[in-house]
């Protein structure tokens, strides 16, 4: 058993052989002469023939998409004036490699000029042209391979065209050598729900058959793994596949409630959410609307789109926040130049003081959305700094109609008065990467200082646990809805901490639901207070998850 | 050798299926069919490489030219009917 390490996608794993696709044939600078061209221009005949024939039987074994695509490559395969051509060069005592890359290469470059589809059109013709060189050269078949049984697809990298042509039935997970979490190869693994690593280079030994476990949460593949891990990876799959349909409320095992929201930016994102397992949006950013606008957009604008999304939400939760922007977030319209700390500087709520007319057209917006869908928003600002800051927006929004009205808690000054703050507005939002920044003094943008933005920091955790206390003191709701609310281990200090609801990317909610319903609200309380015990980022980590239940830890890949 | 014009019926032009199913057919005449956009030179109508590199649209016509004047008004048959429609 040996452990190779890559960057995972997803958190899915799947055991199964080794398939490898080869590289794409390059046509030796030096390919001699034929000795006897008419021998080579027949056999190179043959070879278009045979590349056709292979091309015609996957076509026939496949369904859809797929098969249109082979078919249209196997009858280019087939095509006279490609094998005529390439032959006649062939007899002129050309290569029949760079025959091949000459001729293909002339139709390649008319496609791609014709542009639309044809140019998608020449991506089958180079697939052809490939498939010939290899055969020529007694190289492997260039791609991924005819699949015969579900296997875990190894490549160097998969490009579009490779992706485009996978036999889904028979590809139980993808592991490249190069690539990143953003690439092709990883978005359309993430779309397909493969298990997928990616940066593995590695895997560039692994030959065809082998076995191999993949663990995307992780980011390893293990090769010829014993049977320990295999039942491993059993007994996570079942439960993925179970947390995938488990659509039930957010709640510890003993019942108590944790909302388990969205975090979306715009009313096309919330139109995604009507048929999600979410109990609505704790996190509607508004920005989205203006960051590109030259002028502030126009109430009509803001309100039909306000609107949208309180339709495709319905009678779930909905939570907007009004502009944030200013500091990495510039507005053509509003922002001043110049600033030498704008994390720092006029930003979020505090936009009011430089363009008071943006926050009130935005109300009024969300005021008119209310009206015409019936829906009853909660609206928040950012940025707040003070009690009066946080009872002036207060009154702004109800006269404006809202009837429940909050404001995120970023800066410390705001959790170390959370209850006089919270005394003023229905509810507060935990906005944990800014109460982070600002409780640290550290940019967020500064990649080397990512140890200190930790939201384990002690003191990070200790200004949650205020928030959350005054909360519960006052009756009124807490939310976190920053990122660290997506780790289902946090998400669990923070409902022990007495935060109500948990707001993050959607595809984050099935695991931190799993998390909750497997723990009693006493067990995240002692992890809360083990957290908070501890000294460093690292020992918070370390003493909660101590506390995590061995099978969530299992399933979930927690380590 | 006999020339006729004809305008492309497809609705996608000669692409994908109608220049498919047009290249099989000329190819199994077994006779040499050239195609052209009129005034171009021509090109091999069996070829599916070449008659998809024409980029030819519904409704714009090309020069078919073969010696065999059966073949050549079947051909002119088939480009004149919506082959996808079928």
């Amino acid at each position: 058993m040996r452990t190779i390490t890559g960057v995972g996608v997803g958190r899915g794993a799947v055991v199964g052989p080794v398939a490898r696709a080869h590289p794409v044939p390059t046509v030796p600078a030096d390919a001699p002469a034929p000795a006897d061209p008419e021998a080579a221009a027949e056999q190179l005949g043959t070879v278009f023939a045979e590349v056709a024939e292979t091309l015609q039987a996957r076509a026939d074994a496949a369904t859809g998409t797929l098969k249109d695509v082979l078919s249209a490559t196997a009858l280019m395969a087939q095509d006279a004036a490609l094998a005529g051509q390439a032959a006649a060069k062939v007899r002129e005592g050309v290569a029949p490699s760079r025959a091949v890359q000459e001729v293909a290469g002339q139709f390649i470059d008319m496609f791609t000029a014709a542009g639309g589809y044809m140019a998608e059109r020449a991506t089958d013709l180079a697939s052809v042209r490939d498939r010939v060189i290899a055969q020529l050269e007694g190289l492997p078949e260039p791609g991924v391979p005819a699949l015969t049984r579900p296997s875990i697809v190894v490549a160097e990298d998969l490009s579009p065209a490779d992706t485009a042509v996978l036999d889904l039935a028979n590809v139980l997970g993808i592991v490249i050598e190069k690539g990143g979490p953003t690439s092709h190869t990883a978005i359309i693994a993430g779309q397909l729900g493969l298990p997928c690593v990616v940066r593995a280079a590695e895997v560039a030994e692994l030959t065809d058959g082998e076995e191999v476990a993949v663990d995307a949460a992780r980011g390893t593949v293990i090769v010829e793994p014993d049977e320990e891990v295999k039942a491993a990876v059993v007994a996570r799959r079942a439960a993925l596949a179970a947390l995938a349909e488990d659509t039930a409320d957010g709640a510890t095992s003993d019942g108590h409630g944790v909302q388990l929201l969205a975090n979306i930016g715009t009313a096309q994102d919330a139109e995604r959410l009507t048929d999600a397992a979410v109990q609505g949006v704790g996190l509607f950013r508004t920005e989205v609307l203006f960051l590109d606008a030259q002028t502030a957009p126009s109430e009509d604008d803001q309100a039909a789109v306000y609107a949208r999304a309180l339709t495709a939400l319905g009678e779930r939760k909905v939570v907007i926040r009004t502009l944030d922007a200013g500091a990495d977030k510039p507005l053509a319209f509003v922002t001043q130049p110049g600033e030498d700390n704008p994390a720092l500087g006029v930003r979020g709520y505090r936009l009011v003081r430089a363009a008071p007319e943006l926050l009130a057209t935005q109300l009024a917006a969300i005021g008119r959305a209310q009206a015409e869908t019936g829906g009853r928003p909660w609206v928040m600002a950012p940025m707040i700094a003070t009690v009066a800051e946080a009872a002036e927006f207060a009154a702004l929004a109800r006269d404006a109609g809202v009837h429940t009205v909050g404001v995120m808690v970023e800066v410390p000054a705001v959790a170390l008065r959370a209850r006089d703050v919270l005394a003023e507005v229905d509810f507060v939002s935990i906005g944990t990467n800014d109460l982070a920044q600002y409780t640290m003094a550290t940019d967020r943008l500064r990649g080397e200082l990512v140890d200190l933005l930790d939201m384990w920091q002690p003191a990070v955790l200790d200004l949650v646990a205020m928030t959350a206390e005054a909360g519960v003191e006052l009756g009124k709701p807490v939310g976190v809805c920053g990122e660290s609310a997506a780790d289902p281990v946090m998400a669990l200090v923070l409902t022990g901490l007495g935060v109500t609801s948990l707001s993050m990317s959607p595809a984050a909610v099935p695991g931190v639901r799993y998390a909750l319903r497997a723990h009693t609200l006493d067990v995240c309380r002692q992890m809360a207070a083990a957290a908070r015990g501890a000294l460093t980022a690292p020992e918070a980590r370390a003493a909660a998850l101590d506390l995590v239940d061995p099978k969530v830890r299992e399933v979930l890949a927690l380590d | 050798m006999a020339e006729r014009t004809v305008a492309v019926a497809s609705k996608v032009g000669l692409h994908a299926r109608p220049a498919m199913l047009f290249t099989q057919a000329v190819a199994a005449s077994g006779t040499t069919v050239t195609i052209a956009r009129p005034g171009q030179p021509p090109v091999d109508a069996s070829s599916i490489l070449f008659v998809m590199g024409l980029g030819v649209k519904h409704g714009e016509e090309v020069v078919l030219a073969c010696d065999d004047e059966k073949v050549l008004d079947d051909m002119v048959a088939m480009l004149a009917t919506d082959m996808d429609a079928e």
